[in-house]
């Protein structure tokens, strides 16, 4: 999936006041892709936007600095933080196994592994939360070894790995495919030891990859709702994530507080996105000697 | 110089810890879940099983989700090709934005993107108000829905072409254009054979989104059993009561969708994997 499995790919035709667009459709596609972004993904922030400004800037503060919405920052940040590093280092493994070795049942793993994108977040929800509920197949294991993982913050963390799961390992997946083989043998024949190679030759070129990839998980895990809201337990102060917030704030009818806190994730989210995109951009570039 | 090609992780007893440790992690967090769902809804035995399914409420969330993913997905396939085309055939200002802008819902939680919505279109929004004087409501009823679900899945189709439509080039519709093809014969006899699959998957992504979207539609809907209830929210509504029998048997429902989902991926990737073969010059001469 990613730009770096095709550097060779030129850009199609160069912008220029005098070079004449060869295939036609231009008009056609570029108006519809234009009209869709402007009705459906832009103009509905206007709504925030109007909302928002409809409150003085006191009450604004007041609202996103409500102590129990600064405390399900606190809490939806250090989750996402845990659930992302896990997921770095559980889809750097899934990764490195399904490009590296052969063995039986791979390409069901490989298959699985998208589980999550295609399963409903709130059916996720529901099956973590009976899992690892006091007498469920896993809490009640992890209740011997007096862990708590139900209606505690960390199911938040549970449901937000599993949510983000593919992320890494799809990031990380073809750029390990792309190595090549020759600087990392050459290494290895030299005597130099796994870990030294793996620190010295692959991780390098692995490393842009793989914060993509927790970066995008991350992302991910801070809006992240459905999954969540079954297994968290929801105690205020506790386990309440700000997207939940946002919900309740809603179901109170108070659409200002709503728009506020929602504004504050809505930017947070979109200078992650932006950021992802030009840290993306930077590095496919420097891998295709650009 | 046996191990001369010899590569990083390839002692044996590397590789079976790595192997071993990486499918066990994987069966805990993504196998047993979804057997524990199927376990669940038929733990009651199938009987009950069948009469959860087809209980009227039950029917009802099947009908209203098949609905909405009936209109979601031509209106996506439609704006993800067409933004694949003018993205990948065409170089002009703003090209990098747009193609940013469209990974929006995918950063955006699905609870604001209800939020959006419902201050736009509400009673209380500037363009809900003015429909409202036409007795147009648009929120906490179908359309409403629909419009979450648009906007949550109209990455995919997009997102699954646009690497494809750039790695494949434009040489082979350019040819076309030379012959003395029409733009529609174009994209019909060149295009459309070389992104099929992709296209297919970009649609079954689509689908499976739609029909599990939660928080954003949890946000527009009025939450109505028998009205304005999707799968996804019965679910919820039943967990909610208790009916935790009930609630796996819908789950099963969508989990099923899933799995069908992962099928078909593995499927387009390996018709992918495998050379494409197309003479289409011969084809549109």
């Amino acid at each position: 999936m990613s730009a770096s499995a095709n550097p060779s790919v030129a850009p199609v035709r160069r912008f220029s006041g005098r070079s004449k667009r060869v295939l036609p459709g231009f008009g056609l596609s570029l108006g519809i892709s234009l009209f869709f972004v402007s009705l459906v993904l832009l103009l509905p922030i206007t709504g925030l936007v109007i909302e928002t400004s409809g409150m003085t800037w006191d009450q604004f503060v007041f609202t996103i600095t409500d102590p129990r919405v600064v405390e399900s920052y606190k809490v939806t940040l250090w989750t996402a933080l845990a659930a992302s590093l896990f997921n770095g280092f559980f889809g750097l493994l899934l990764a490195w196994i399904l490009v590296r070795y052969e063995f039986p049942g791979k390409r069901i793993v490989d298959a699985f592994v998208d589980l999550p994108f295609a399963l409903p977040t709130a059916v996720a929800g529901i099956t973590l939360a009976t899992l690892f509920a006091q007498n469920g197949w896993y809490g009640q294991w992890l209740a011997k070894l007096g862990i708590e993982v139900a209606f505690t913050p960390l199911g938040i963390v549970v449901a937000m790995a599993f949510t983000s799961i593919p992320f890494v390992v799809r990031t990380v997946q073809p750029v390990l495919e792309e190595l090549s083989p020759a600087d990392e043998e050459a290494a290895v024949s030299l005597g130099a030891s796994d870990g030294r190679v793996f620190r010295k030759v692959i991780f390098p070129s692995l490393w842009p990859a793989l914060v993509t990839g927790i970066a995008l998980s991350f992302t991910r895990s801070l809006g992240e709702f459905g999954a969540i809201i079954f297994i968290a337990g929801n105690t205020p102060y506790v386990s309440e994530v700000t997207s939940l917030m946002v919900f309740i704030r809603l179901q109170e009818y108070d659409y200002a507080a709503a728009s506020a806190i929602a504004s504050v994730v809505l930017l947070a989210s979109l200078v992650l996105l932006f950021a992802i995109n030009l840290w993306q951009g930077r590095y496919l570039r420097r891998l295709e000697g650009r | 110089m046996a191990n001369a090609h010899r590569r990083v992780g390839d002692q044996p007893w590397v590789r079976r810890s790595l192997i071993g440790t990486a499918l066990l992690l994987a069966m805990f967090m993504l196998v047993i879940p979804v057997v524990v769902i199927f376990a669940q809804a038929l733990s009651a035995g199938w009987s009950t099983f069948a009469d959860n399914v087809t209980d009227q409420y039950t029917l009802h969330a099947i009908g209203l989700t098949l609905f909405v993913a009936a209109l979601t997905v031509p209106l996506n396939l439609v704006f993800g090709t067409a933004l694949a085309w003018s993205v990948t055939r065409f170089h002009f200002p703003g090209r990098k934005l747009l193609i940013t802008l469209i990974d929006i819902p995918f950063a955006v939680s699905p609870v604001i993107a209800g939020l959006l919505y419902l201050l736009l279109y509400g009673r209380n929004g500037w363009l809900g108000g003015w429909l409202a004087n036409y007795d147009v409501q648009l929120m906490f009823s179908w359309p409403g829905i629909v419009m979450v679900t648009v906007f949550v899945t109209c990455p995919f189709v997009a997102r699954e072409l646009i690497p494809l439509m750039q790695q494949q080039g434009s040489e082979e519709e350019e040819a076309g254009v030379v012959l003395g093809a029409s733009g529609w014969r174009i994209f019909r006899k060149i295009t459309l054979p070389n992104i099929k699959w992709a296209l297919i998957y970009g649609v079954v992504l689509t689908n499976a989104r739609a029909v599990g979207e939660f928080g954003a539609v949890s946000v527009v809907s009025g939450n109505v059993r028998g009205e304005t209830n999707t799968l996804p929210l019965h679910v919820e509504l039943l967990y909610q009561d208790y009916n935790v029998v009930g609630a796996f048997a819908s789950a099963s429902l969508l989990a099923a969708i899933a799995m069908l989902t992962l099928v078909v991926k593995a499927f387009v990737e390996w018709r992918q994997s495998r050379p494409i073969v197309s003479t289409p010059e011969k084809e549109v001469s």
